[in-house]
């Protein structure tokens, strides 16, 4: 469980992160999401202690992490920048990192094994891709078997194969009922694995949905194809309805929904030929929500970032 | 998936727990796996070494054609390669602590360790062990060396004489402080370039600046440089222009405390 209460970051007139407040709970994956630059790595850096808040708190299983008696126990990090000596073997990198806690030596070459390194164990991190340089990071994440885990874009770099083995394990720490709290700037990547997802732009929350939630009140319209379109349109038309004829006979309805078109075209006699319920992809619905500030502001006031939390 | 969680379901040997001891521990791991650490030491134990058989050498050289020098000059020649020991373990000291910040390991570190400042005395600590060790080593093989060369022309000194002991074991320490001079200058400027030129600049180049001062504040001034200081336990006899042997080397850890507070000071407040 980690909870930010108006987290605040400022590089001197710079925001890094605004005010955010959340909650990552245990059992599921929950995405973090938003373009790059918008305050994900500091947030991130905040809650491991790495970078002061500005102003708020944040903690995980309700202690700031320096707090913890076992850190590496409590929390399993693989942060965006390589944190790693590039001189020193992968098994030595690890030793290290575990020394520090008493974790033992087999947990070390157990880490390894799950994350596919013994063959280049012996080896010395400077010579490995960005997709070993990866799976060594988190390895290290997963070296105190810990209750969190907090992954800054861990598909970076890995390879096709690597990208579907690390859904499966982000989906198996969860189903163990771990807290697993995963950046990304992909939404696509974050429709894959995540539950829930957590969505900044410049540093502020956008919205605190469940991928369920998101899908449902991402924009929806109705494509309608008919012989009387022009009657058709003058019938749906209504506050909040935004009607949009790409051709003769099509019309793109947004507002509505396919059961209230089809029941007032039948009520008014319209011919329909066509009937379809069109949705925006989540990625779509994602650039929607990170469009600029204006956007973002206004879905936000409208109870999308509140939604999320009271239907919980 | 059953393989991520088998420590969990295992009783622990011993409880998971962060210490201090542990991570002294996981500095003496992070300081022996590094090749530039075993390099720099083999440097710095060769330089002292061979620079103490040059001297030695010359020396023997210049009494055999019926020239005097005393033991106390003999003893200082002989160990004369303490004088560029900035240049390897001060290096080494400042690559320890800039290493972690020039490569983002601290990052990793200070996640392991968040209260951070048992890093930093983890890092003292095992250093001072290991450049305690290895400097010992080298600056007895360095005068039982030299003491052989000069044997020949029968003018070796007995480490029995009158603060030569002192002399010889209390470099072995000045060089030692040299490396923990390094470090703290290191864990303070976290940059590599930046350390090592702070590092030469103080030790090398400072000492030899205060020649184009006039002489009487060159004379009160200079002995307490950092460098002068730390140096005046490598003289067998104790002369007016230094401070006592201890004394120096006392002011010369107190500079290392005072670079030390700030580095640790620095690391609770920076972001890492």
């Amino acid at each position: 469980m980690i909870e930010a209460q108006g987290l605040s970051k400022r590089y001197g007139d710079k925001t890094a992160v605004d005010n955010l407040s959340f909650t990552v709970r245990p059992g599921m994956v929950t995405g973090f999401l938003g373009p790059n630059g918008a305050g994900k790595s500091t947030t991130i850096r905040m809650i491991l202690g790495l970078d002061a808040p500005t102003a708020g708190r944040v903690t995980v299983n309700g202690r700031r992490y320096a707090a913890h008696a076992a850190p590496l126990r409590e929390v399993g990090a693989l942060l965006e920048a390589k944190a790693v000596h590039k001189g020193r073997t992968a098994r030595e990198h690890l030793m290290a990192l575990a020394a520090t806690t008493g974790i033992s030596r087999r947990r070390v070459d157990e880490v390894i094994a799950i994350t596919g390194l013994t063959e280049v164990a012996s080896k010395r991190s400077g010579t490995f891709s960005l997709g070993m340089g990866q799976r060594l990071g988190i390895a290290a994440a997963l070296l105190g078997d810990p209750a969190t885990l907090i992954l800054d874009e861990p598909v970076n770099g890995l390879d096709p194969e690597g990208i579907h083995w690390i859904r499966n394990l982000l989906k198996g720490l969860a189903a163990d009922g771990r807290t697993v709290f995963v950046s990304s700037h992909l939404m696509s990547e974050m429709a894959l694995t995540a539950e829930q997802v957590i969505i900044v732009g410049r540093g502020r929350l956008i919205a605190d949905v469940s991928i369920c939630e998101l899908t449902a009140q991402s924009r929806r319209s109705v494509l309608v194809r008919s012989p009387q379109a022009g009657q058709l349109a003058s019938v749906v038309a209504g506050p909040g309805v935004r009607i949009t004829s790409a051709q003769t006979g099509v019309l793109e309805i947004e507002g509505t929904d396919t059961d209230t078109v089809g029941r007032l075209a039948a009520e008014h006699g319209v011919v329909l030929y066509e009937l379809t319920a069109l949705s925006a992809s989540l990625e779509e619905a994602f650039m929607e929500l990170t469009k600029d500030d204006v956007e973002y502001q206004a879905i936000a006031t409208a109870g999308l970032a509140g939604s999320g939390r009271s239907t919980r | 998936m059953t393989t991520i969680t088998t420590t969990a379901t295992r009783p622990a040997d011993r409880p998971i727990r962060l210490t201090q001891a542990r991570v002294a521990y996981s500095e003496w791991i992070k300081l022996r796996s590094l090749r530039s650490t075993w390099w720099t030491l083999s440097i710095f134990a060769i330089t002292t070494i061979g620079l103490g058989v040059l001297l030695s050498s010359l020396a023997a050289a210049h009494i055999s054609k019926g020239h005097h020098l005393t033991a106390g000059q003999l003893v200082t020649l002989s160990l004369y390669g303490a004088y560029i020991a900035p240049l390897t373990i001060g290096v080494l000291g400042a690559l320890t602590a800039t290493g972690e910040y020039m490569t983002g390991m601290i990052r990793a570190s200070l996640t392991a360790v968040p209260t951070r400042l048992p890093v930093l005395w983890a890092k003292l600590a095992m250093f001072a062990l290991v450049g305690l060790i290895v400097s010992e080593i080298t600056v007895f093989l360095t005068f039982g060396i030299g003491m052989t060369i000069l044997g020949h022309v029968g003018a070796g000194v007995s480490i029995s004489q009158p603060g030569v002991l002192r002399t010889v074991a209390g470099t072995g320490l000045y060089l030692m402080l040299t490396g923990l001079f390094g470090l703290a200058i290191g864990a303070v400027v976290r940059n590599t370039a930046v350390a090592i030129s702070a590092l030469a600049g103080i030790m090398l180049v400072l000492p030899v600046l205060t020649n184009l001062l006039p002489a009487t504040w060159a004379e009160h001034f200079a002995r307490y440089l950092p460098s002068n200081a730390g140096q005046a336990i490598l003289a067998v006899q104790h002369t007016s222009g230094s401070l006592a042997p201890w004394t120096g080397l006392a002011l010369f850890a107190c500079y290392i405390a005072v670079i030390v507070a700030g580095a640790a000071v620095l690391l609770k407040r920076r972001d890492a």
